[in-house]
Parts: C-alpha cells; structure tokens; sequence
C-alpha cells in the first residue's frame, strides 16, 4: 500500500482549535449547533473559555458556581446563553450587549419528576428540552428575562438526537429503544414525522435498550436528511461483520431504509460525514472506510448494499505544534505526533473530532488527490469526483491522464467512451435543469409548463464538465502533446477520442460546439485522413458553417474532393451565395455561375464587371460574347438601352466585345 | 429483343510483347487465354492480330493507345494495366435473324456492345485479380513467370465464369459503391464501434462497414474500397447470404447465455472451438509506399459486415478471432438493430416521393452510386425501363467523357416516348429516364428540376 508523503486522502485541518483539556477543575463541552467548545473552570468561578470557528463565536467570561455544569450552549447569534446544572431545569443568562448580564433566570421543565435529557437552540429565540417524558417547545423572551411555552410533545423518550442542519431531532423510545419518532421544529412548531422502527437483529431477553444513542447519525446525504445506524450484529450470524444502515428522510416526510454498508469488522467504530460520503472510523485497525451512497451497489430495488469506495485507510498523522512554554518542572516537546484514532477521541457530526485529553478540536478534510490512485476504475473514479466539492481540477487530472496518447491508453479507448457517457449524463441534465430554471422565471411565463411539474430546485450538488472545459482543458492540450510526438497512431487516437467525444454528446442531445468540430478536422486534415473527414461530411457528422467550408476549399490542393464538398456545404448554409459565385468564377466556370445566380433570383444585383472579367479571362470568345450579350439584354429590361452605367466600370469590356465582333465580321 | 446468338465472351486473353520475341517462341508472350482449350495455333493467331493492331494505330496517335476494334461479328477490347501487358476481351456480337422479302438473314446487332461499359468490364477484371493477387509485375519480382500465368489462370476462369457480360450496363462504367443513408448519430456509432474496435485490436490496419449491400464506413483508399466492394456485393454476401437462409451455421451460442447475439465469422473460423481458424483471403492494398498484402477478415452479424484488413505479416491464431468475437458480437449485433431501424423510418418517408422518373446518380469524388433503374444489386438484368433506354444511358455518358466539359446536360428522346436527361455538374453525373407521352421539352425540365429538387437539397448540382 502506497503510504507516501501524499498517499492519505482523510487528513485533520491544519487549523485546530486548541482548548484547556479536560481536567479534575475543568470540563469541557462541545456545541455542535454553533461548533463552539466550552472549557469550564471550577464550575465557571475560574472562567468559561470559549472556541468557536471565528474570533465571533470566541469570548471568555467568568460565572457563579452554581452547582456542577450538564450542559452549556450558547443561542446562535450568541446573545443568551442556557446552562443546565440540574435535572429539571435550565438557566438562561443574557448577553444581549456583548456583556454578560448579571441576572440569570431560569425555565423548569413542566412534569415535576422529569428529567431533562438536554436542550437545543432551534432558533435565535427558541428552545426545546427534551425531557424523558416528551419535547418542550419554548420562545425565549431575553428582554423579559423569561420563556414561553410554544409546543409540547409527550412520548416516553430513552434518549434524542439532533441535526442542526436540517433542525431534525429524533428521539427514542421503546423498551429496546427502537421505536423512532423524527420531530421536524420549524417555526415554534413541532411537526412530527412518522415514526419507524429499527430492526434489533437479536433481542435480549429480558428486553432492554439496545438501539443506544452513540450509534446514530444524524446527517445531510446529498440534499436528504438522512438517519446512519451503526449495528454491530447484523441479521444472518453467518456474516460477523457489523453494518451501517441508511435511513433517508425524502423530503422530510417517511424515513425509508435505503443503503446498508458493508463494513466487514468488528469492534468500536465512530462517523462523520465529509462532503456527502461517509466515513466509518474503526479503531482497533486505526484505520477508516469510506462509503458514498450514490455510487452503484447490489440492490434488491428497495435498498442498495454497499461495498467501501476506498478500503482501510489510516488518517494522515498529525502533528501538533505547540508554543513553547516556559516552565521550569518539565520542558514540554515543542512538537507532538497526535495519536490517531485514540480512546480521547470523541466524534460529533458532521465532520468534527474532538481529543479531550489533548484539548484539540478538528476537521476531518477529504484529500482527492491520492483517491486517483486508489480508485483504479476511472469511470468509478469520475464518478465519484463529480460528486465531491471543488473536484473539477481532479476530474480534469483524471481526464488529462487517461487521454494521454501512450500506447497503454490506446487500449482504454472502450473505457473513455464510457467516461464521456458518464460526464454527459450529468452535462446533460444540468443543461435541462438550467433549461427549466429559465422556462420557470416570471419573464417568459407564458412558455412555461405548469409550475408544480418543476422538480425542487436544489443546490447543483455535482460538477460539471462542459464543452469548454474538455476543449481547453483537455483536448487542446492533447492534441498538443501529440503534434509533438508525430506518431501515426496518436493521429488516429486524437480522431477518435474527439469523435468519441462528440458521438457522446450527440447521444445526450447536446449541440456540439463549433470549436470541437474544429479541432477534429484539424486533427483529420493534421493526418491526412481526408477520405474520413469526406465520410464525416457526408453523413453531416460536422456541422455546416462557412468557416469550415473555407477550409475545404483551401484543402482541394491536398484532396480533390474538398472542392465539391465546400461547394455542397456553401449550397446547404443557403446564406453563401455570393460565396458559391466566387468559387465558380475562380474555376471558371462562368456559365454555371450564370446560371446560379438565375435560379437563385439575384441576376439584377450582381456586377456585371465581375463576369465580364472572369469570362474574359477563359480566353473563350464564345462565352465572352455570351455573357456579354446576356447583361447587355440585363441593361436592357433594366434600363432600357443595353448600354453599361457609367459606375459599372464596364468600358473595356465594351470595347474588348467591340475589337471581337469586328474580327469575327472579318 | 430475341437473339439467335446472344452477346458472349469468345475470347480473354493476357499477353506481354515482351517476351517470345523470336520467331517460333510467340506462345512464350501469352500469359493467359480463354477458352483454355483453343488450340495454340489460334492463341498466337489472336496474340499476333492484336499486336500488329496496336502497333499499327500507335502509328496515328502514340499518346493514346488503341481501345477497341470493331468488326462485324466481333468487339474486341484493348487494356494496357501495366507496362508491356496487355488485356484483350473479344466479344461475340450478339445476332438477331430477320426477314426480308422472304429472306431469313442474320443481323449483327453491333451497337448493342458499348465500348466505355465493356472497356470498365475488362478493367474491372484487372482491378479485381490485382486487389487479391497484387499486381503482374509484383507477381514477377516476387515469383517468376509461372507462378503469375498460374495465378492468372487460377483467379481468372473463375472470374470469368461468373461475370454476367450480357447485364453489362452504365454502372459497370461507375464501378460505384452504394452508401447507406444514416442519420448523424447513428452513423457515429458506427463510426466509434469501428474506432474501437481498431484501438482494442490494433493488429487492424482498416476497417469497412457494411449494411446489407451498402456501405456505411471505409478506411480504405477508395480505389480499394470500390474493388472491394464490388467483391462484397457480388459474391461473399449474397453466398453469405444464402448459407444463412439455408439456415447453414446458426448462431452459436458459444457458452455464455446472456451474451446473446448473432455474430459469426464470414472469412475466419466457422467454429470459435476448433483451432482451425479456416480460409482467409489475402487483399493487395494500395499504400503511401506501394502496396500492403493484408487479410480479409470478415464479421458479421444480422445484416451488418464488418471487414477487418490486418497486415499479412501478423499471424491470425484462434484466440485472436475469438477475442474478436467476444468484442464485436453483442456490439455489431446491437448495432445491426439500430441501423435496421433507423432504415425503416427512412424508407417510409421516400416511399411516398416515388414518381415515374427513374434515375442512376453518380459521384466521381466519393464513388456513390445510386440507382432506381435497376432493382436490386445482382446484376440479373433486373431493371425497370428497357434495356436500350438504358443503353442511351452509357451512350451519354461517353459523350460526356469525349467532350470532357465541367458542366452539361444532353437530353434524349426515343421512338417510343422515352426521354432521358443526362446531367453533368460538379463532378457529379445524373442521368433521367422519364416514359411520358406527347411530353414537350419543357415539361421534361420542369420534371428533371423537381427531381433535383428532392434528390439533391443538400449539394450543389447545377440547374
């Protein structure tokens, strides 16, 4: 296994949040609404030190001890904070200047003998406890120093989880602790959700809880709230690996089971998510899997089984840069290596790892760029790159490697082709949301269909890869590269990736841009391919456009038949008439161009001068003194005498007409 | 017309000048003769008029050699391929007997031969044995004089005993290539499947694809592709053809089920087990640095064909053929669907365009060729106006030829109400034979116009 400088794709952010670690005088706690860690001295006498993403969400401030500390959080926009410091209530303190007031108030729950199992920050001014009796939906008025009850739920709950992104909390209840109840808050009001329940593999007997609240997940996957189950038995004792199962709450409406993950281990294991995927931590081997739900699996149409897209993999390991500090007992290295995957580790969602003992706080990150070796199926691989934030440099990577003109990739001809299926797979249906999007707008309403077959637009989660993007990117560069190899083959190869290309895009309705069709004739003519580049024409594989039919004509040096087909393609463009003319009279073919302008209607425009002279050229009297005569008959119905107009420049000609008519009278 | 004596191949003889040139040695110049049993005697007899013949008129014009001669029973046809060789057809005119005053007498029906479609008849001749033989001075650098009068003999009597002389017509003198009509996407899956498939095997020097009898790709130089075709469509796919409707090799189902598909080898092994991997023809290609000697591999699979030309220097083995069995079997199968469709969809648009006119088109630049005169591609004679209108049609185009102008239309009228319009543009011919009684020559314009119309929209083929 590759394990050079670069050969790790999960790395913790350079950036940590260093805090106080946990000790007998202090206690730490972590908000995952706000992201802000909370080191609490000797009950807040000592100070409260606060770590948040930004110099914003970071403050200090010292408080009463009022009692050990259960919980501490801070109201999003971080002007009241709740401490719970004993089972049935909580205390809220105002910090509406920035300052800490001195008055605390405080909210009890409703039952008398419930316990508050913890509180959320729903909103700015809103708050639920969840007790083991049910859910409290509160607005906090800080100016009045007190609360109101806006909601309340009772259900006998063992233990909850929240997803600030989506405001989802599920709660647990049951003897096993199976029975789910997802609550939606909104608004100062809880919308419940239907409840599921999570299949136990074995149940105990007698019964008791075995769905625990370490082993879910809450997370967004792809644009869905999604549920991730960790089991440790997975049903069928044949397979002694544990298995992560998927929940995926569609539209915030039914949870239905929708992927299960095959872990294959057994042992402790923690998740994040990072960028859609999921990560399964496991501890005993030290070392991660990665899974992505969008990737194919086994499926038995309700719910895809997956195998990793990456196998174990450890994180990069990190070390820890630490001011030096003076201290006279013990001088402390000013470099730590950080043990990775260590029992201090505490994860929390969605891509956050906490070692309490060190006092560190970090961001799992995804590092594409080792994936690329890892992942040897590129069309698995741009898959998933797609998928990934900010990928569109890797995928052109990818892209740029797999088209390199060496005899290997030759063979990789039939796996380009799927490649490019798949990048216009999601062009395309970018180009039709876009398409939908603009069909939408008020301003061209009336081409509208009816707005409620318009799917939610939801966030582009994909990259695209345009046209623009293979050209300048990709193509262009390799067409570069294998100019300067000057190998017949790589001729052919350049061809047929292009044509691949362009096959691809015609296969997924997309226009093709005219550069592309530049580049491929460029590349036909670079290789002398013209009885190819003849076949293309006929069967109108390149589009017509004058440019192109200038090129054919400057090519009829090179092939004959170039001529003919600018000349069909000048006829098909029906805008190039003038061009048709000019191509005729410089093959001197004048009387067929004659005849062109006749069927084409445009006899009285053209200048007489300009066939006078062509004829004249041909050294042919006969067909001088025809054309001659047939503009003089012009003259004629135009202005009644079959003299030239003085601006026609036509004197010569004229006198030329007269020296021949004389001779032939001789 | 009844003949008492049609048109018919009397003499086919191959000499060089060269050689025998002492007396007595004369029979060392013939290389070939047919009928093979005529006695020597006649053999140099025939040799010796030929050469005295050309010799003779060298005398009037030495830029141009001698083409035809005339005589009253006889036609007979002079192509120099090569340096010193010389090819002569001599034909029978066909005879016909009429009564006069009571009389019955023979007439020869001496215009009934063509000279520009007979000339093209014998000049195919060549063009097909050198396209599987290479070329006689070829044979002699590579061989000897015996082997190249052994190959002669070989390749010609058979040849010879299959061309149909008497349905020798105007498209004998094209010796053009039908290309199948196809929209832009479909032709790009051929286009790419052939890509492919040259890029997987790159033993394949080129490739040509074929639907039925027309031809949808080439990679192939098209003074190769129009012999080649010639061969295709004449004789590989209509036996092909006929072996299939006899139900002859089915479809082997080799082993996998899923991978259903009608793909087999029409030049190659017959059976993918066996290690015999069976007759290949060779094919003489012309290159930028002379000529290549490559198989002919063909592939087929519902009515596409695919021919794979691989250098002669590679050595075919089983899996080779196997492996390309495996790539272009559900590939070419699948493709042979699409096309089939595309194909209905197209013919039930022209259905509704047909009109009394019927036509023969042809393009020297790409050597398309399409004809409504003739029905189908066997050279039966099955054709639909009669045969000498469709005489006229050749007569026309050898006035073209002699007068040699770059654009020009002759228009013909028969005894029996037949018009026929030859027109010449841009290196494209284009010849109408409209039956139509009391018609003037305007209303055969205006017809003639509309056909351009719909047959030509997209090129430019002047009025």
């Amino acid at each position: 296994m590759d394990e050079s400088a670069d050969g790790y794709y999960l790395e913790l952010s350079s950036s940590v949040v260093k805090f106080d670690s946990v000790s007998k005088v202090t206690n730490v706690f972590f908000d995952d609404t706000n992201k802000q860690v909370f080191a609490v001295r000797s009950g807040g006498v000592m100070g409260v030190v606060v770590k948040g993403p930004s110099p914003a969400t970071s403050t200090d401030f010292c408080m009463e001890d009022k009692g050990p500390v259960v919980s501490i959080k801070f109201s999003p926009d971080q002007k009241v904070l709740a401490i719970q410091r004993s089972k049935s209530s909580v205390e809220f303190i105002n910090f509406l200047s920035g300052e800490m007031d001195a008055v605390e108030y405080s909210q009890n729950c409703k039952g008398k003998s419930h316990v508050i199992l913890g509180f959320l920050w729903t909103n700015n001014r809103e708050i639920l406890f969840v007790t083991d009796h049910g859910a409290e939906l509160f607005q906090v008025v800080p100016e009045k120093k007190s609360l109101k009850v806006q909601k309340t739920f009772s259900l006998a709950i063992n233990w909850f989880v929240y997803c600030p992104q989506t405001c989802l909390v599920l709660l647990s209840s049951g003897t096993l602790g199976n029975q789910m109840y997802p609550l939606h808050v909104k608004q100062g009001n809880i919308n419940k959700l239907s409840r599921f329940d999570v299949d136990i593999p074995v149940v105990p007997k007698p019964p008791k809880l075995c769905l625990l609240e370490r082993d879910i997940t809450l997370a967004v996957l792809y644009g869905e709230a999604s549920i991730i189950i960790l089991r440790h038995n997975p049903r069928g004792t044949g397979s002694p690996g544990a298995e992560v199962v998927v929940y995926t709450l569609l539209k915030m409406m039914t949870a239905k089971k929708t992927h299960v993950l095959r872990l294959d281990l057994s042992g402790r294991f923690a998740i994040n998510v990072v960028d859609n995927l999921i990560i399964v931590h496991h501890q005993a081997s030290k070392k991660s899997l990665m899974f992505d739900i969008a990737m194919r699996g086994e499926t038995d149409g309700m719910v895809t089984y997956h195998q990793p897209v990456v196998g174990l993999q450890p994180i990069k390991p990190f070390t820890l840069s630490l001011p030096p500090v003076p201290s006279p007992v013990h001088t402390e290295p000013t470099q730590i290596n950080c043990e990775l995957y260590s029992p201090n580790w505490v994860v929390f969602q969605p891509n956050i790892i906490i070692d309490a003992k060190l006092g560190c706080l970090w961001a799992v990150e995804l590092n594409l760029q080792p994936l690329l070796t890892m992942i040897n199926d590129k069309c698995l691989l741009v898959d998933f790159l797609m998928k990934r934030a900010d990928s569109k440099p890797v995928v052109i990577q990818v892209l740029q490697e797999i088209l390199e003109p060496t005899v290997q990739n030759y063979s990789h001809l039939v796996v380009v082709a799927e490649l490019f299926d798949h990048l216009n797979e999601v062009y395309c249906s970018f180009l039709q949301s876009e398409m939908q999007s603009h069909i939408g707008t008020p301003a061209s309403s009336s081409l509208s269909v009816s707005p409620s077959k318009l799917p939610p637009l939801s966030p582009k989660p994909w990259i695209v890869i345009d046209q623009s993007d293979m050209y300048t990117n990709v193509f262009s560069k390799f067409v570069d590269r294998s100019r300067e190899l000057e190998e017949g083959s790589s001729g052919k190869f350049e061809v047929w990736v292009l044509l691949e290309y362009i096959r691809s895009l015609t296969d997924f309705h997309i226009p093709v841009q005219h550069y592309l069709y530049e580049l491929l004739i460029n590349s036909l003519v670079q290789h002398q391919a013209y009885y190819q580049l003849h076949q293309l024409l006929q069967y109108h594989v390149v589009s017509d456009s004058k440019p192109l039919a200038c090129l054919l004509l400057s090519l009829e040096s090179l092939y004959p038949a170039a001529h003919q087909l600018a000349l069909d393609m000048l006829k098909r463009l029906s805008t190039a008439n003038e061009e048709i003319i000019e191509v005729l009279l410089s093959k001197q073919q004048i009387l067929p161009a004659l005849r062109f302008v006749n069927s084409v209607g445009s006899v009285d425009q053209v200048s007489a001068r300009k066939f006078l002279d062509a004829a004249k050229a041909t050294g042919d009297q006969n067909v001088f003194i025809g054309v001659f005569k047939f503009f003089e008959q012009r003259n004629l119905r135009l202005k009644g005498t079959t003299a030239f107009a003085k601006g026609e420049h036509c004197d010569i000609y004229v006198k030329h007409y007269a020296s021949l008519s004389s001779e032939q009278t001789v | 017309m009844a003949h008492d004596s049609p048109l018919a191949l009397k003499y086919f003889y191959i000499f060089n000048s060269n050689y025998g040139q002492k007396e007595g040695e004369e029979a060392q110049k013939i290389l070939y003769f047919f009928p093979p049993q005529t006695d020597l005697d006649t053999q140099i007899k025939n040799v010796g008029l030929t050469e005295a013949i050309i010799k003779f008129t060298e005398t009037f014009n030495s830029h141009q050699k001698c083409e035809s001669l005339h005589t009253l029973k006889t036609r007979q046809l002079y192509f120099q391929p090569e340096e010193g060789f010389w090819m002569v057809q001599v034909l029978s005119v066909p005879t016909v007997t009429k009564t006069k005053e009571g009389v019955d007498h023979l007439e020869y029906q001496s215009d009934e031969i063509q000279d520009n479609v007979y000339w093209s008849v014998l000049e195919q001749a060549y063009r097909s044995f050198s396209l599987f033989n290479g070329t006689f001075s070829q044979i002699l650098d590579d061989y000897d004089l015996t082997k190249l009068r052994y190959k002669l003999a070989s390749y010609l009597s058979k040849y010879l005993s299959k061309i149909k002389l008497q349905h020798a017509d105007i498209l004998d003198v094209f010796h053009g290539i039908q290309f199948l009509p196809l929209d832009k996407k479909t032709f790009l899956h051929v286009q790419t499947v052939v890509n492919l498939l040259e890029c997987s095997f790159p033993k394949i020097r080129c490739t040509a694809f074929l639907y039925n009898d027309q031809l949808v790709w080439s990679g192939l130089e098209p003074d190769d592709m129009q012999v080649l075709y010639r061969y295709l469509v004449s004789s590989l796919l209509p036996a092909q053809m006929e072996s299939e409707l006899q139900g002859g090799p089915i479809p082997r189902q080799s082993n996998s089920f899923s991978a259903l598909h009608y793909g087999r080898f029409a030049s190659g092994p017959t059976n993918l087990q066996n290690a015999d991997i069976g007759k290949i023809p060779k094919v003489h290609l012309k290159s930028s640095s002379g000529s290549v000697v490559c198989h002919l591999v063909i592939y087929r699979a519902l009515s596409a064909t695919v021919c794979m030309l691989i250098d002669e220097a590679v050595s075919l083995e089983i899996d080779f053929f196997q492996r390309l069995d495996v790539f272009l079997g559900q590939r070419l199968t699948k493709l042979a669907s699409e096309i089939a469709e595309q194909c209905s969809h197209g013919s039930a648009n022209s259905v509704s365009a047909e009109s009394g006119a019927k036509f023969v088109y042809y393009n020297h630049l790409n050597r398309a060729q399409k004809s409504t005169v003739h029905l189908d591609n066997r050279k039966n004679g099955n054709i639909s106006v009669p045969s000498d209108v469709l005489r006229i049609l050749a007569d026309l185009n050898s006035d073209f030829r002699d007068r040699k102008p770059s654009t020009g239309e002759t228009i013909v009228k028969t005894m029996n109400d037949y018009w026929v319009v030859g027109k010449l543009s841009n290196l494209r011919e284009f010849y109408v034979v409209i039956h139509q009684k009391n018609a003037n020559l305007i209303e055969i314009n205006e017809e003639v116009k509309k056909l351009c119309d719909s047959q030509f929209k997209s090129i430019f083929f002047s009025e």
